[in-house]
C-alpha cells in the first residue's frame, strides 16, 4: 500500500525531521532525494588550500557534508572572484543552544578563512506571524539574538546583520521613485499590527510577498513599470508551476496601479520569497553597489535546502548567480539521534545559558550513552558509538582530532567508560559555554546597532 | 591616638603649625627642631596592592629598583591614585604616614621603612592630619606598628642590587598578600586562591592579556592548566618574556559599580559586564596568566631542565594560544569599531 510506505520515509522539511522509524537519518538518501552533492575530501583538502588555515573541525568530521555549487565558488575564488556568506536566524525565543550555534560558528569560519563579507538576516517578522508576537516583541527578540550571533566573533568591518522590520524596503526603497510609501518599513509593521486588529481582506503573507518583492527589485537601476512587471511575472509564473491552481491571484496594490500581485496563501511560498531577496547581491546596494556577479555561499541546515529552490531557480532568469550552499546536518538531541533539538524541551539541549552545574547535570542526566547496560558487558562488547551521544557531541566540538579517535578507538572496545567520556565531553562544553557568554557579555546594544547600521563597509574584501 | 602613645609608654614630641603639603613646608615649621624630617610616598603596583615608603628626606628612592626588588619587574610601582589615599590610608592629600596603618582599610598595605631611621634620635612624621608633626624615636614607632599588629620593615632604601634569574628579588617577601579592598563590590573570582590575581575594578576595564617579564623565584600561585601559555625569547637572556591569553574564565574580574556579587553561579563572574575596550588590562591580564602558568609549571626544576621544559610548552599549546587570542582580538576590534561608530553618529559636522 503505498500510502503506507510514504509515512514510514523519514520526513525532512523544515517543519519536521523525523528519521525512518527506529533508524537515524540516512543522509546519503537524503542528498539523492534533494538532489545536492556530498562535500568528499578532495573539496575539503582544496579549502584548506586555498585559505591557508586547516579545515574547520566541522568539515573534517563531516557535520558539513553537502553543497549546492561550493566548487564554483572555490572556482571563483580561486580566480580572485570573491563571494559574500548569507545566513540568519528566526529569532523564535531568547534561548540559543548548541545547535543553533553550529552554522554560526562554521559562518564565522568561512569568514575568516575566506575573509569575505557576511549578511546575517534576522527574520522577525516570519516569527512575529507565525507565532502571534507583536512587532516590538519579535524586534526585541531579534536584537537579542543578534547579541548571541555577535557573540560568536564576527568581525564587524565585514558584517551586516539586518531584520526584516527594520531593513525590508527601508533605506533602499525610499531611494527609488516611490512616493507611495514614505516610510515603507513602518507602513510594513503597521500592517502587521492592522491584521491582527482589523478584519480586512489584505492577507499579511501576500503583502509580505510585495514587500519582498520591492525590495528585490527597488535596488536594480530600472525602476520602470515594466521590468518590476517582469520580475513579478517571472515570480508568479513560477508560483503557478509549483502550486498549481492553488495559488490565487488577486490585487492588493500594484507598482504604478497596473500590476495586480498574487495573494499567496502557502506559507512555504512566502518563506521562500523572503529568502530569496538576501541571496542576490542587489539587495544590498550600500555593499554590493555595481557587483551584480558577485556569487553568495549560504551555509545552512540541511533541511533549508528546499526553501532555495525557488530562489536558485529565479536567479538565472533574473541575471544573478545561483546562490552556493553548504548544508550541515542535524545536531542530535541529548536525549538521542531521532531528531532535531527541540527550544521547547530544556532537557533536549544545552544551552549558553546553562551554568557550569547544568551543564554537568545535564550530561550525566540526559545524554543518551551507547555504552553497555553493565560493566562487564561494556567491556566485553564495547559501546554503541552509532547511538551514542556524548561521543557524537565530542566529534562536533572537540578539537583535537587525535584525542577523539582515541576516545572512539577505547570508548568503542569497551576499555573506557560512559563516566569518563561524559566528564571530557562536560570539559569541553562548559568552556565552549563560558567562552560564548563571555564574549556575549562583551556585546552591547550600542555593538548590535554598529552591525545593524546599514553603512558601507569599505574592508569587507581584505 | 597620643593615648595610643601614653598607653604604650612612647616618648614623642608634638608641634603643630598650619596644613603643610610637602616636606619643604613642613621644614619650615619643624626644621629647626632637633629631628630628622621623613618623606612618605604611597604606592601602588599593577595588582591593586599598596605600600607606603617612609624614607628620610635625603634619602633616593627609585621607584625602578625598588619595583624590581620587590619582585613586581620594571615600571611596577606608580605613585598611588589620590583616592586611594582617601578611601584605603583615610588620610588627606600630603598626608601620607606610617600612622595611616592604624586603619582597618589599610590593613593590607605594607609599610617599607628607610634604615636610615634607626640612626635618628628621632624622626618627623604626621600623625593622620597634616597640621601636626610628631617626632619620635625609631624604635617607639615599632612600638607603635608592632601595637597594632604590624611588623616593622627597615631596609636600605639606596640598595640597587641586580636581581635576575639567580638573584631573587630581596624584598619580595614584603609585598601584601591580599590585594586591597577598595569600596566597590569586588567579584572574587570562585575557584580560590586568586589572591595574586587581579581582583578589583572599579571601571569596566578589559581584563585580556599581557607580556610580562619572568623572574625565577616568582611568588605567584599557579592557577592555569599549560595549554594557554606560549613562550617568546626575550632579548635579554636572562629572563624570558611571555604572552598568555586569558583563559576567559578568569578574564571577568570588573563589576558595574550598581551591581553586587549576588546571583552569580559557581561558574564564576561570567555575568559581569566586561569592556574590552581597554588595552592595559589587556596586556596586564595575560602577564598576570603567563606568570601563573610558569610558576605552575616551573616549580622546583633547576635552570636548564626549565628551558627544555618551556620549548615543549611552547610547541605544544600555541595554536590553543592563537584561537583564544584571536577570539579576544575580535572583541577587541568589535568594541573599538563600536566606539567609533557611536562617536560618528553623534559627531557634530563643521559649519561651512
Amino acid at each position: 500500500m503505498e500510502q503506507k510506505t510514504q509515512e514510514e520515509d523519514q520526513i525532512v522539511t523544515p517543519w519536521e525531521v523525523a528519521a525512518e522509524k527506529g533508524g537515524k537519518i540516512d543522509y546519503d538518501k537524503l542528498i539523492d532525494k534533494f538532489g545536492c552533492q556530498r562535500l568528499d575530501q578532495s573539496l575539503i583538502d582544496r579549502v584548506a588550500r586555498l585559505t591557508g588555515r586547516p579545515p574547520h573541525v566541522f568539515l573534517r568530521r563531516g557535520v558539513f557534508f553537502a553543497h549546492r555549487d561550493f566548487s564554483d565558488v572555490l572556482d571563483a575564488y580561486e580566480r580572485g572572484e570573491k563571494f559574500y556568506l548569507y545566513t540568519g536566524r528566526g529569532p523564535s525565543s531568547e534561548a540559543l543552544h548548541l545547535g543553533h550555534l553550529v552554522p554560526f560558528m562554521f559562518t564565522k569560519y568561512l569568514q575568516d578563512a575566506f575573509k569575505v563579507p557576511l549578511v546575517i538576516q534576522l527574520t522577525d517578522d516570519e516569527k512575529c506571524m507565525w507565532k502571534n508576537l507583536t512587532v516590538e516583541e519579535s524586534q526585541r527578540l531579534a536584537r537579542e539574538n543578534a547579541k548571541d550571533i555577535i557573540a560568536c566573533g564576527f568581525d564587524v568591518s565585514r558584517t551586516f546583520i539586518f531584520s526584516d522590520f527594520d531593513y525590508v524596503g527601508g533605506t533602499e526603497a525610499s531611494t527609488c521613485n516611490l512616493d507611495y510609501f514614505s516610510d515603507v518599513s513602518i507602513y510594513f509593521q503597521e500592517i502587521f499590527k492592522m491584521h491582527t486588529t482589523i478584519k480586512c481582506d489584505m492577507d499579511p503573507a501576500g503583502l509580505w510577498f510585495c514587500m519582498v518583492l520591492l525590495f528585490e527589485i527597488s535596488p536594480v537601476s530600472c525602476h520602470t513599470c515594466a521590468s518590476s512587471a517582469f520580475t513579478v511575472e517571472i515570480i508568479v509564473q513560477f508560483l503557478l508551476q509549483e502550486h498549481g491552481q492553488d495559488c490565487k491571484v488577486v490585487g492588493i496594490f500594484g507598482f504604478s496601479g497596473e500590476d495586480h500581485i498574487g495573494k499567496v496563501s502557502f506559507p512555504p511560498v512566502q518563506v521562500d520569497m523572503l529568502l530569496a531577496a538576501p541571496s542576490f547581491p542587489s539587495s544590498f546596494p550600500h555593499l554590493f553597489s555595481g557587483k551584480d556577479s558577485l556569487r553568495c555561499l549560504i551555509p545552512c541546515a540541511i533541511d533549508q535546502d528546499p526553501y532555495f529552490r525557488m530562489t536558485r531557480d529565479v536567479a538565472p532568469r533574473l541575471g544573478y548567480h545561483k546562490p552556493a550552499l553548504i548544508e550541515s546536518s542535524f545536531f542530535p538531541a541529548l536525549q538521542g539521534e531521532t531528531g532535531k533539538m527541540s527550544a521547547s524541551d530544556p532537557n533536549s539541549a544545552i544551552y549558553v545559558t546553562d551554568s557550569a552545574k547544568d551543564i554537568k547535570n545535564k550530561v550525566n542526566r540526559y545524554a543518551f550513552s551507547g555504552g553497555q547496560d553493565s560493566i562487564e558487558n561494556h567491556r566485553k562488547y564495547g559501546a554503541n558509538l552509532e547511538v551514542d551521544i556524548p561521543v557524537k557531541y565530542l566529534g562536533f566540538f572537540l578539537d583535537d582530532d587525535a584525542e577523539l579517535e582515541h576516545i572512539r578507538t577505547e570508548y568503542g572496545a569497551g576499555r573506557m567508560l560512559t563516566g569518563e567520556v561524559k566528564k571530557r565531553l562536560i570539559e569541553v562544553l562548559t568552556e565552549l559555554v563560558e567562552r560564548h557568554r563571555r564574549a556575549r557579555a562583551a556585546v552591547t546594544d550600542e555593538m548590535v546597532d554598529a552591525f545593524m547600521a546599514v553603512r558601507p563597509l569599505p574592508n569587507m574584501f581584505s | 591616638m597620643t593615648s595610643k602613645f601614653a598607653e604604650l609608654q612612647i616618648v614623642f614630641s608634638q608641634y603643630e603649625h598650619p596644613v603643610v603639603l610637602t616636606v619643604e613646608a613642613q621644614a619650615k615649621y619643624v626644621g629647626h627642631v632637633k629631628g630628622a624630617l621623613s618623606k612618605n610616598l604611597f604606592l601602588k603596583d599593577k595588582k591593586q596592592r599598596f605600600y607606603i615608603v617612609s624614607a628620610l628626606a635625603e634619602t633616593k628612592v627609585d621607584l625602578k629598583v625598588l619595583s624590581q626588588r620587590l619582585g613586581l619587574g620594571k615600571g611596577g610601582l606608580r605613585m598611588a591614585p589620590e583616592e586611594a589615599l582617601a578611601e584605603i590610608l583615610q588620610v588627606p592629600l600630603g598626608c601620607v604616614t606610617p600612622f595611616a596603618l592604624v586603619n582597618d582599610s589599610a590593613r593590607n598595605v605594607s609599610l617599607l621603612l628607610d634604615q636610615g631611621f634607626k640612626s635618628q634620635e628621632c624622626c618627623f612624621f604626621h600623625p593622620l592630619s597634616n597640621d601636626m608633626s610628631i617626632a619620635l624615636n625609631a624604635r617607639d614607632l615599632d612600638k607603635f606598628l608592632n601595637s597594632i599588629g604590624k611588623n616593622p620593615a627597615y631596609i636600605d632604601l639606596e640598595a640597587n642590587p641586580t636581581v635576575g634569574k639567580d638573584q631573587p628579588p630581596d624584598l619580595a617577601n614584603l609585598v601584601p598578600s591580599d590585594a586591597a579592598v577598595l569600596a566597590a563590590p569586588v567579584e572574587k573570582q570562585s575557584q580560590g586562591s586568586e589572591k595574586n590575581h587581579i581582583s578589583v575594578n572599579n571601571q569596566q576595564n578589559a581584563v585580556t592579556g599581557y607580556i610580562c617579564h619572568m623572574h625565577h623565584n616568582d611568588t605567584f600561585r599557579p592557577k592555569l592548566s599549560s595549554r594557554n601559555l606560549l613562550f617568546v625569547h626575550c632579548c635579554d637572556g636572562q629572563s624570558m618574556v611571555l604572552m598568555c591569553i586569558v583563559d576567559l574564565s578568569l578574564a571577568s574580574k570588573a563589576v558595574k559599580p550598581s551591581n553586587a556579587s549576588t546571583k552569580e553561579k559557581s561558574s564564576g563572574a561570567a555575568s559581569s559586564s566586561i569592556s574590552y575596550a581597554d588595552t592595559d588590562k589587556f596586556v596586564e591580564e595575560i602577564l598576570e596568566k603567563t606568570k601563573s602558568i610558569v610558576l605552575s609549571e616551573i616549580k622546583e626544576e633547576n635552570a636548564e631542565k626549565y628551558r627544555e621544559q618551556l620549548a615543549t610548552l611552547v610547541s605544544n599549546n600555541i595554536s590553543k594560544l592563537g584561537v583564544e587570542l584571536k577570539n579576544i582580538a575580535t572583541i577587541f576590534k568589535n568594541t573599538a569599531y563600536t566606539e567609533g561608530f557611536k562617536a560618528g553618529i553623534h559627531h557634530q559636522p563643521k559649519r561651512m
